[in-house]
């Protein structure tokens, strides 16, 4: 049994918005163990990225905030924590990396400043030990002739090298945790791969735990260990990943899988989920899935327990389909 | 945005809420106040001559004994008329010229953006007097005066914007569907450049007023005895000492009005400005 | 094998562009965006484009029907060379030929009711009488299912799959016989990816449409297509029949681009074949084969010479010195 790096208890994160409160994250739960690959999985709006960002308080001030739950990190609760304390935790012990290289990346300093950055706020090198590290970092990730691209500007670098450089950012520091928030989304497939690999090898070698969030299926098989489907702010099936591939419980996941064109799959209509994800701002009562659910039955209109259909396997539904 | 839920945001905005009052009251006052100001504002009472506030008179009497609360309403038509008209003059040329120099580019666009630059060297005021000199003095020629002035204010919000639109795919679908340069402009440009035009606009009227006071304070505009409140200004500013009320009457109507516009522009430009949009 | 004659032909197709200088930077040079490209597509076919970002794809589709004007080379659409038409010919060939978009967000005006969207086309081509045209667009509201009522509200008012619907409906509206489709569900979800896909196909059989497909995902390609045609940095480098071409893909860019893609299956077998290096530049292309500095099987001769594309098999093209 692994270690638990990271524990969430009912975390609920609201949005005061011009129409009303929107619930983006409802009662989650989630456990991360140490040196694990936790998938977070799901479409636009159901809430994974918002997780993330509460997790280091990283949300949106006044619109976002924690509206219960707790945290658990290092003996600690997050939700709990000051502002100066989060600082110390974030780029430290837990560190996060986004979709667009380019934004987060500040286009004015040279990679390697950025990264002597981070190293020298939390562990305190001088300036000549920090550089040696951000290169041997830059190398570490797979950057040709690092000691020279460390006087880049991000924009002197094509995608996949600024990916390579947020991640070696996001590692300077030896973090117990990373946060990956659709870390190859805007990246090519064949430099996908590269990072997937790269990720994955480093994970191993700094023997980091990885939480990573994404709307790709296939993404997620190739790295994760255990994987988590959102919808509509909920948690609605956990699994380890060949579990929930190979058996699929929540009818949201096996519609879902069912819907998703495969390569040497099945020719002709794809059966696709009919109608859209609800607003947030309209949920039906009970299960959020109902309007679309093949199964789909009254009692949908109660909200649906979280059970454990088989070792380690749960769902968030009155009927989840058989095996 | 629908329509609906723009006006329903720009009524929820103070500043807009409280610019629209203002323009609301002189409006009304614009168009019944006229037939219900108390005395004549064009002819003189001389017996009457610099009397202070009181209750025959409310706002008192100027130099030649005339109302001035009375001339202030037979103003505020006039004030209105050169928002209006000034900034129609400014707004057509310019955002035609804007229009062009965005879309069609190239050369076009150099020259008419040199234009634009070489009027824009000059401070609003110089122009607008050495229009004045040249047309002579008079209201309708200060109003052409100021609209000339800020024509390239408005040419380059348009091109500014137009430059933008130009990128935007449903304007590139237009082409790939066969539409012509004249309805890519018109139905589709044109009416997505809308927004900061009409904010600038709003705000353009009030500076009007302004200019046109000044021109009418230094004797270029309204001609006595017409009752432009920025001739009213310069009338009286030499009995400030003896008699401040008769200028600064009419300098607050100016500042009402003004104010009235700018928040009211203000107020436009946060609920149609995209980032603030709830979509 | 089909035996239709092809409704477009490119031959020998390049497009080049300067390469703006920003300000005071005086780099110039000039994209190869499209490099000698001959391809034949069949009438009632689909034909699938793909390949990574920068590849030229999105460029050739553009050049093929003719939104721009290439830098050498001819396209032929139903025999008729489109180089030789006039404005009023290229006006009447926009009638055959249409775009699908890749992003529903903003190809549509925000401005304009979905109605008067698409009737547009209609208008511009000044087709039957106002009360005709409103009866067309109702009928192509229904085909792409959607209410007839909606042709009062504006796209904002709309999902991202509704929008895609609207920019079909659109498409649709000349009865054109070609549909260029760049990228159409790329912006979407992946449960409406499915409803499109199988809304795309449907209407291909029912109204006899040829669809030059574009996509960077090959799982869609896959789906969709009846022909692959992959492409790198501006040039073919295979073309093959789907089945034949992910059975068995020939160019080892093909296969490095096959097994790069990530499989939403836990368990499978995976030949990853990880490419060093990124995308080069289509300012600075390699010397001899472009693809040579991060082939596995480099030889001697790939960085010398441009390889040709040729028929190694029926209806199978390769563009390498090894095959």
């Amino acid at each position: 049994m692994r270690e638990t790096v990271l524990e969430i208890k009912g975390l609920t994160t609201q949005f005061r918005t011009r129409r009303g409160v929107v619930t983006a994250v409802d009662g989650v739960d989630l456990t991360l163990g140490r040196g694990e690959t936790l998938g977070i999985v799901g479409e636009s709006g159901c809430g994974k990225s918002v997780t993330a960002l509460s997790i280091l308080g990283l949300l949106p001030k006044p619109a976002g905030k924690i509206a219960s739950g707790r945290i658990f990190f290092d003996g600690r609760d997050l939700v709990t924590l000051r502002e100066a304390d989060l600082r110390h935790i974030r780029g430290n012990d837990i560190s996060m990396i986004f979709q667009e290289p380019m934004t987060s990346l500040n286009p004015v300093y040279t990679v390697g400043f950025q990264i002597q950055e981070a190293i020298r706020k939390h562990r305190h090198m001088n300036k000549g030990a920090s550089r040696t590290e951000a290169a041997k970092m830059l190398g570490l990730v797979g950057i040709p002739e690092p000691e020279m691209r460390i006087d880049d500007y991000p924009h002197q670098m094509s995608g996949g090298m600024r990916q390579r450089v947020m991640i070696a950012m996001a590692l300077s520091c030896h973090p117990q945790i990373m946060i990956a928030d659709e870390p190859t989304t805007a990246l090519d497939v064949t430099i996908q791969a590269q990072i997937l690999d790269l990720i994955g090898r480093l994970k191993d070698e700094i023997g980091m735990s990885v939480l990573l969030i994404t709307h790709d299926l296939g993404v997620v098989a190739e790295i994760s260990q255990r994987v988590m489907v959102m919808y509509a702010g909920k948690v609605v099936e956990s699994a380890n990943a060949e579990e929930l591939f190979g058996n699929p419980a929540h009818p949201y996941t096996v519609s879902l899988f069912k819907s998703l064109p495969k390569i040497g799959g099945r020719k002709g209509t794809l059966e696709a989920i009919p109608g859209v994800v609800p607003s947030l701002l309209n949920l039906p009562k009970g299960c959020a899935f109902q309007e679309r659910c093949f199964k789909a039955q009254s009692r949908c209109r109660q909200t649906p327990p979280w059970q454990e259909i088989r070792p380690s396997h749960r769902v968030r539904c009155w009927k989840p389909v058989d095996q | 945005m629908t329509r609906f839920e723009a006006l329903r945001d720009l009524l929820r905005n103070w500043s807009a809420s409280v610019g629209m009052i203002v323009i609301a009251l002189v409006l009304v006052v614009a168009l019944i106040g006229p037939a219900m100001a108390p005395y004549d504002p064009i002819a003189p009472a001389p017996l009457d001559r610099l009397k202070g506030p009181s209750p025959a008179h409310y706002l008192g009497t100027d130099s030649l004994g005339r109302d001035i609360f009375s001339r202030i309403i037979h103003g505020s038509r006039i004030s209105l008329m050169i928002g209006l008209i000034s900034v129609t003059i400014s707004l057509v040329p310019g955002t035609f010229l804007g229009l062009l120099a965005g879309y069609f580019g190239g050369w076009l666009d150099s020259l008419i953006m040199r234009l634009m630059d070489m009027l824009l060297a000059f401070p609003a005021i110089l122009l607008a007097i050495f229009i004045t000199a040249i047309l002579g003095p008079s209201l309708p020629n200060t109003m052409i005066a100021v609209g000339i002035v800020y024509i390239p204010h408005y040419a380059r919000i348009v091109r500014s914007s137009v430059l933008s639109l130009k990128e935007q795919l449903f304007v590139q679908a237009i082409a790939h569907l066969g539409g012509s340069h004249a309805r890519i402009l018109g139905r589709h440009i044109l009416p997505n450049s809308l927004p900061p035009i009409i904010v600038y606009a709003t705000l353009g009227m009030g500076t009007a007023v302004l200019q046109a006071a000044a021109l009418g304070f230094l004797g270029l505009g309204a001609q006595p005895p017409q009752p432009e409140w920025g001739a009213m200004l310069s009338e009286g500013r030499q009995y400030i000492q003896i008699a401040p009320h008769v200028a600064a009457f009419p300098g607050a109507a100016i500042l009402l009005l003004v104010l009235g516009f700018n928040l009211f522009g203000d107020g436009l430009r946060d609920v149609l400005d995209p980032s603030l949009r709830s979509q | 094998m089909k035996r239709s004659p092809p409704i477009l032909a490119a031959e020998q197709l390049t497009k080049h562009y300067p390469l703006k200088t920003a300000g005071f930077s005086r780099r110039s040079g000039i994209v190869r965006a499209v490099e000698d490209v001959s391809l034949t597509v069949l009438s009632g076919e689909v034909f699938g484009l793909v390949g990574e970002s920068g590849c030229g794809k999105s460029t050739l589709g553009r050049v093929l029907l003719r939104l721009e004007a290439p830098t050498a080379g001819q396209v032929f659409f139903a025999g008729r060379n489109l180089g030789a038409f006039g404005s009023s010919q290229l006006k009447k060939f926009r009638r055959e030929a249409q775009i699908i978009y890749q992003d529903p967000y903003s190809a549509l005006n925000p401005r304009q009711k979905i109605g008067r969207l698409i009737e547009e086309p209609l208008s511009i081509h000044q087709v039957g009488t106002r009360r005709e045209r409103l009866d067309r667009v109702h009928w192509l509201l229904d085909i792409v299912g959607l209410q007839p009522d909606h042709a009062q509200r504006y796209p904002h008012e709309f999902s991202g799959g509704q929008r895609q619907r609207i920019v079909i409906a659109r498409a649709l509206a000349l009865n054109p016989k070609l549909l260029l489709a760049d990228e159409p569900v790329s912006a979407l979800d992946v449960s409406i990816q499915a409803q499109i896909l199988n809304l795309l196909e449907g209407l291909r059989a029912e109204f006899g449409l040829t669809y030059i497909f574009i996509s960077h995902d090959l799982s869609v390609i896959e789906h969709i297509a009846d022909r692959v045609a992959v492409m790198y940095l501006g040039r073919l480098v295979e073309v093959g029949p789907k089945g034949k071409f992910y059975n068995q893909p020939i160019h080892p860019y093909s296969r490095a681009l096959l097994s790069a893609a990530p499989i939403p299956d836990p368990t499978a077998q995976r030949n990853r074949v990880i490419l060093t290096g990124d995308v080069p530049s289509a300012v600075n292309p390699p010397s001899g084969c472009a693809f040579h500095p991060r082939c596995p099987e480099r030889r001697d001769i790939c960085p010398t010479k441009v390889p040709t594309l040729r028929q190694i098999s029926p209806g199978r093209w390769v563009s390498c010195h090894l095959r």
